[in-house]
């Protein structure tokens, strides 16, 4: 008999701004692959598919009408207020559309057979737990990112959206956290016992690793003049660590002036890092790419000599993965869940600058140690597989359906 | 008669400080951490003096007087003897005593514990040159048995070392050159006419060195009384035991009971009246040749594939040796002792094991064995010190 296991999520590729709907597309086709039935539900009405799960938008069929949020899963409270302010014709808040998602949930529950609830972040944490309220099924909730992370630390907590959190994890009768360094979170600050949570590491496949022709963004013609290209790719906000990132590349340019340093990606603070950069005077050396999809991001990825992940909190980081998969050596902070995952990448602390110049201009300078990083950190991260996390996914589910609901 | 034949290697590397990128044209000590970690080579020195070196040969001295036919070897690297000089002279005395006792035979190796044979032979030369004259001064005897670093062999080396003059030569037992045949004889190196191949008895060797304190090995725990029958046992005319000398206490601690095992040894297998210890040079002597070993590719001692890939496996490693052995005919010219100096501190084996990928994945021994947190760390500060070489290089001329 197959477990069913109704699973509610918030974004999916291509509609997807960042690693959890890349995470949600590899751990379910996996799960699929092993038996695992899964009715995955999304907010709002896609245009998506994936042949291994049927999806169900939870605005269709109740209103004809589409949310039309402004709604990201990784702006905090604050940031979302502002941009509610700058769209006011949205007229919803964060909080009523969580809430929204939380009561059509717990409707989808009524309508869909199913032996498990599953639920990824907080945004989909309510809907879990009124679909468990409604049903009595078991919830797992999958913590890919806590609003610590999104926060860089303890100061600027969304109390609301802690409260979220926290009432999904404690809901829950299993927690799922994407790395140790998660775990550590969610056992710290929202006092979840060890016992509940489980690290099930991220994986990456053919199903979610990059490709495409590279070409458009003509980043050969840079490599061919004799530039070395470094890059940064990931949400441009205070959890990612831009900041760091340029003052890493005033150091690197005071010593070499041939390197090109590429952030690529959209975010809150996308302008104060073009006055950063400009204030360091580094401009004509930073490249602001905007957010990539598809063949220019596996393009940016393929032409680095060297992507950095200078996170100041990361729960996992698949961007990392997805680099080592094209071949190209990383640098991530010491403060992420995939510094712990692989052992062929540079690690240094966040905050180490210096630490981050000696180890770009390591790369840069020195074929052998590219080449090393380059050939280990490709062979390894074929290893690191959607598949080995969704067996890892299914025992869970196995311990969770075997001792019931708690 | 059939001779148990010891030999310890004593070795100690300098150690790389985590040099970056800005102390390149700023900082000419590569070698001078004084941190709390594993990188600062004073700290490890005294550290592995109490915790092995002292108490193993104070071990030893006591048993050569208490046991008249006992005999053991050692090769000690010149960087090791530096050191110790420097941060623990006590092991230095306690050396010489043992010496003293005229049944302690010393071994020739590279001073700077290199693997100058395989990229430079005038180097090698120097360095062996170097450790001879270091040995006679320290301990007023001459080697006569080499032992390259690592066990490193090929047959040019068994040929060098012939016209050399040693009486012979120390490499691995491997089984896959050995074929059919035994460690447990003398044999005669492929395209030497005197000089011999001693062979090391790897089983029997890791039986102390990696498994004496291992509780998933069946037969622990080792008693001296069971390790003496398997010597008894052993087929052939020598059993020849190599091992690291940090074996006792360092490597094996202390409560495993390895001190206790060594002590129980010699008359453990003084019951055995078919058993005698010999160095080296005397089982050269006692023993006739029983056939040529030809081994045209390098045998190392190192883990499972006993080739220089711990050390020259990946990229970074290739480049580094690259960039330390290009440097050669500069620094020759340059004249300048300390630059002389550095360069060769520089070619120790260990910086570029430190730099091994091999078995970064599950990989226990590597960690064990680095300072560093990992390969590429290790590269990025060798690579960086040698920056600044080349950098003093420059403005030596």
């Amino acid at each position: 008999m197959k477990t069913r296991v109704l699973m509610f999520g918030w974004e999916f590729p291509p509609h997807n701004s960042g690693g959890l709907g890349v995470a949600c597309q590899g751990l379910t086709r996996a799960m699929a692959a092993r038996g695992i039935e899964i009715v995955f539900v999304m907010p709002k009405k896609l245009d998506v598919h994936a042949s291994w799960a049927r999806f169900v938008f939870a605005d269709t069929g109740v209103e004809a009408r589409a949310v039309n949020s402004v709604l990201k899963p990784y702006v905090t409270g604050q940031v979302y207020a502002r941009a509610m302010h700058d769209a006011a014709i949205y007229g919803a808040s964060l909080l009523s559309e969580v809430r929204r998602y939380a009561l059509l949930g717990g409707q989808i529950a009524k309508e869909e057979q199913f032996d498990v609830i599953y639920a990824h972040d907080w945004l989909s944490f309510g809907a879990g737990v009124e679909a468990k309220r409604v049903s009595g099924k078991p919830l797992i909730v999958h913590v890919h990112a806590t609003e610590f992370d999104r926060c860089g630390g303890p100061s600027g907590v969304n109390k609301d959206v802690y409260d979220l959190e926290k009432e999904g994890m404690e809901a829950a009768d299993r927690v799922i956290a994407v790395s140790q360094f998660t775990k550590d979170i969610i056992m710290r600050y929202y006092g979840i016992p060890e016992a509940k949570i489980k690290v099930v590491h991220n994986g990456i496949d053919e199903t979610t690793e990059p490709t495409g022709a590279a070409g458009r963004l003509r980043l050969a013609s840079l490599k061919a003049s004799g530039y070395s290209i470094v890059l940064f790719l990931g949400r441009i906000t205070l959890q990612k660590g831009p900041d760091y990132f340029l003052r890493a590349a005033r150091s690197v340019l005071a010593r070499d002036p041939k390197v090109v340093f590429l952030l690529s990606g959209s975010g809150d603070m996308e302008r104060q890092m073009m006055d950063l950069a400009a204030s360091l005077g580094i401009s004509d050396r930073v490249l602001f790419t905007g957010f990539l999809t598809g063949a220019d991001r596996h393009e940016v990825y393929a032409a680095a000599d060297l992507f950095i992940m200078p996170s100041v909190s990361e729960p996992f980081g698949i961007t990392a993965l997805e680099a080592m998969k094209t071949g190209t050596p990383v640098l991530v902070s010491k403060q992420s869940g995939v510094a712990e995952a692989v052992t062929h990448a540079l690690k240094a602390d966040f905050w180490d600058v210096d630490e981050m110049t000696n180890m770009i201009l390591g790369v840069i300078r020195h074929k052998g140690l590219k080449q090393s990083l380059s050939e280990n950190g490709k062979r390894e991260v074929s290893s690191i597989t959607w598949e080995d996390a969704a067996g890892k996914v299914e025992n869970v589910l196995q311990e969770t359906l075997l001792s019931g609901v708690q | 008669m059939k001779s148990v034949c010891f030999y310890f290697q004593v070795h100690q590397p300098y150690r790389v400080k985590k040099y970056r990128v800005f102390d390149i044209g700023n900082d000419a000590e590569y070698f001078n951490d004084r941190g709390e970690g594993n990188l600062n080579n004073r700290r490890i020195i005294q550290k592995v003096a109490q915790k092995s070196y002292i108490p193993t040969t104070k071990l030893l001295i006591e048993l050569l007087h208490r046991h008249p036919e006992m005999r053991v070897s050692f090769s000690f690297s010149g960087v090791a003897l530096e050191q110790l000089s420097q941060y623990a002279p006590e092991v230095i005395d306690l050396f010489k005593q043992l010496v003293d006792t005229g049944r302690v035979e010393i071994l020739g190796e590279t001073y700077y514990h290199s693997l100058a044979f395989f990229h430079s032979p005038s180097e090698f030369e120097r360095q062996v040159a170097k450790h001879r004259e270091t040995v006679r001064k320290m301990f007023g005897v001459w080697p006569r048995v080499f032992r390259n670093t690592e066990l490193s062999y090929r047959n040019d080396l068994g040929e060098w070392a012939d016209k050399a003059g040693y009486a012979g030569v120390l490499a691995e037992g491997w089984d896959p050159i050995l074929g059919w045949r035994s460690p447990n004889y003398v044999y005669r190196p492929k395209g030497a006419q005197n000089a011999r191949l001693l062979l090391k008895n790897y089983r029997l060797s890791d039986d102390v060195a990696f498994r004496f304190s291992s509780r998933d090995w069946s037969e622990w725990p080792l008693t001296a009384e069971k390790f003496a029958a398997w010597l008894g046992e052993a087929e052939g005319d020598v059993v020849n035991l190599f091992m690291d000398y940090e074996t006792f206490g360092e490597h094996q601690w202390e409560d495993t009971g390895i001190f206790n095992f060594l002590e129980k040894l010699p008359e453990e297998l003084a019951k055995n009246p078919g058993m005698n210890f010999r160095t080296p040079s005397e089982v050269i002597a006692s023993y006739d040749v029983r056939d040529e070993v030809d081994m045209p590719n390098v045998v190392t001692w190192a883990d499972t594939d006993r080739d220089l890939s711990a050390w020259a496996g990946n990229p970074m490693q290739r480049s580094a040796f690259e960039a330390i052995y290009e440097l050669e005919d500069k620094i020759l010219l340059a004249n300048d002792l300390k630059l002389l100096e550095d360069w060769r501190r520089l070619q120790t084996s260990d910086h570029f094991y430190y730099m091994c990928t091999k078995w970064s994945n599950d990989g226990d021994v590597h960690a064990y064995f680095s300072p560093y947190e990992s390969p590429y760390d290790a590269h990025i500060a060798y690579m960086n010190a040698l920056s600044d070489l080349k950098l003093r290089l420059e403005r030596a001329k």
